[in-house]
């Protein structure tokens, strides 16, 4: 193998080592066939920098731990190919998600994520225990299927991290835990839905939105926050004018 | 006041304000042919009820519109929060609405 | 430059919609003010509207006049797509709104030139 052709197999690789405070180091990691962007992250950490901090768990997008920010977007790093975000140069730059408190290098901090979804009363409120029959839900009805539209959020936080509003205003709820309110809105089993809603208008809330979409547009699963985030504020003007909803 | 309620106004004044916008911008496109005078511009106006009713709920509407969109602004991009900037958008809006009262006055009453 | 993650049209149209917001808010009382000179006489009205018969005024009117259309759309996109029942961003909407701004400021040249 000549030198030149081995040259062109290799990724030129810069990861943020560090805290808030750090420096990107430069990594020549081999190009392989369907590589993952956290194929190159754990090759690194096996190979050159042991000590490398970063998060993974389900490696098939599931877990929703793997998120970071890849040449300047979010992404779940498991589930990116290489291929899809290194361009003819094959250069990465992977660094921590944005919008919340960075650990060390390339793992960040989910405590105010989580926190945020406790905010929004993102949690089921049951009304039956284990003795009650299965309520009935009928998988055609409206509500059921705005609820079903939203329901497929694996936490990984990219949506958040895209959010230029998370970013400016410390007390924004974010798409994640509204898409999770308005799940739970339309989820007609649970107990306190005006109480969710109530929760996700609040200050800070679904009116903090300005429906220009990068959570649309980063995430993984194609989940839409944006139009639960709108449904939210359609429902907080019907509760506003007195109408008992949900 | 609270979120839903701001957010309300904001859209509530929005809605108002989409017609009358359409009709200002092509009054202003058909206006501007060889300039403006105020002849031209208080003729119209002197006098006409209608006029007077589509200029006041104009101005209330964007005194109202225009004070909620900066509180917006300034809450994201500064670190101004609180009771103050409530206190400073409400006087924003009295101020645009009494201006804005002056000129319709101004440009509709007959002298 | 700017944020790949942000380099959209979504944002793009919520970039135009806040610029054009603010500085419509800000000239507002001037116009206003403007107006307001009618108050005074006719020809205090006048010697404003001549004296605003310049080149640089008339860049500044068409200025507002573009910047009032495309809060105008941005607004009724942002509208519709909170009180409309679409689950897609309707990107063509954005397109829609840039096209109109870009027409009504044409219209304006012309006819003022
Ligand atoms: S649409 Fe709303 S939640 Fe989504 S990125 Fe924009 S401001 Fe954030
Ligand atoms: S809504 Fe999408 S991007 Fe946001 S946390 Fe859920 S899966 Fe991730
Ligand atoms: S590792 Fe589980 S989603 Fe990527």
């Amino acid at each position: 193998m000549t030198a030149a052709r081995d040259e062109r197999e290799r990724l030129s690789v810069e990861v943020w080592r560090g805290r808030d405070e750090g420096r990107f180091e430069t990594f020549a990691v081999p190009h392989r066939a369907n590589q993952t962007v956290l194929d190159v992250v754990t090759w690194i950490q096996r190979h050159a920098a042991p000590a490398l901090a970063y998060r993974f768990a389900c490696r098939v997008g599931v877990c929703g731990s793997c998120a970071m920010t890849v040449n300047g977007r979010p992404r779940w790093t498991c589930r990116t190919h290489v291929s899809k975000v290194a361009g003819a140069d094959r250069r990465l730059r992977i660094e921590p998600l944005r919008n919340l408190p960075r650990i060390k290098d390339l793992a960040v901090d989910l405590t105010p994520f989580f926190e945020k979804w406790q905010r929004a009363q993102g949690r089921f409120t049951p009304t039956r225990n284990r003795a009650d029959p299965l309520a009935p839900v009928s998988p055609e009805s409206p509500a059921r299927k705005a609820a079903d539209a939203g329901i497929e959020c694996i936490n990984c936080a990219v949506c958040h991290a895209a959010c230029d509003v998370v970013g400016w205003d410390p007390d924004y709820l974010g798409p994640a835990a509204l898409n999770r309110a308005w799940t739970l809105v339309n989820d007609e089993r649970d107990g306190d839905r005006r109480g969710v809603l109530q929760a996700a208008a609040a200050g800070g809330g679904c009116h903090s939105c300005h429906t220009h979409g990068s959570c649309v547009e980063h995430c993984p699963v194609g989940l839409n926050p944006t139009a639960g985030i709108a449904g939210l504020k359609r429902r907080s003007l019907l509760d506003l004018v007195g109408s008992g909803l949900p | 006041m609270s979120p839903a309620r701001l957010y309300l106004l904001q859209r509530a004044t929005a809605l108002i304000l989409a017609p009358l916008v359409l009709v200002h911008l092509g009054l202003i496109l058909i206006a501007v042919e060889g300039g403006l005078t105020a002849a031209e511009i208080l003729g119209r106006t002197r006098g006409s009820v209608g006029w007077a009713a589509f200029y006041g709920l104009f101005v209330l509407a964007a005194a109202i519109h225009a004070p909620i969109g900066l509180r917006n602004v300034i809450h994201e991009h500064t670190s101004w929060r609180g009771r103050s900037l409530g206190f400073a958008t409400i006087a924003l809006g009295l101020l645009l609405a009494g201006l804005g009262a002056r000129a319709v006055i101004a440009v509709v009453a007959v002298p | 430059m700017i944020r790949p993650s942000r380099n959209h049209p979504g944002f793009w149209a919520f970039v135009a919609h806040r610029v054009s917001g603010v500085a419509l808010a800000l000239f507002l009382p001037l116009h206003f003010l403007a107006l307001g000179l009618a108050l005074e006489s006719d020809a205090a009205l006048d010697r404003f509207l001549s004296a605003a018969d310049n080149p640089v005024f008339k860049i500044a009117e068409w200025g507002l006049v573009v910047l009032l259309t495309v809060h105008l759309c941005a607004g009724l996109r942002v509208m519709a797509l909170e009180f409309l029942p679409w689950r897609d961003s309707r990107k063509g909407l954005i397109g829609l709104g840039a096209v109109t701004a870009v027409a009504v400021g044409a219209i304006f040249l012309l006819r003022v030139g």
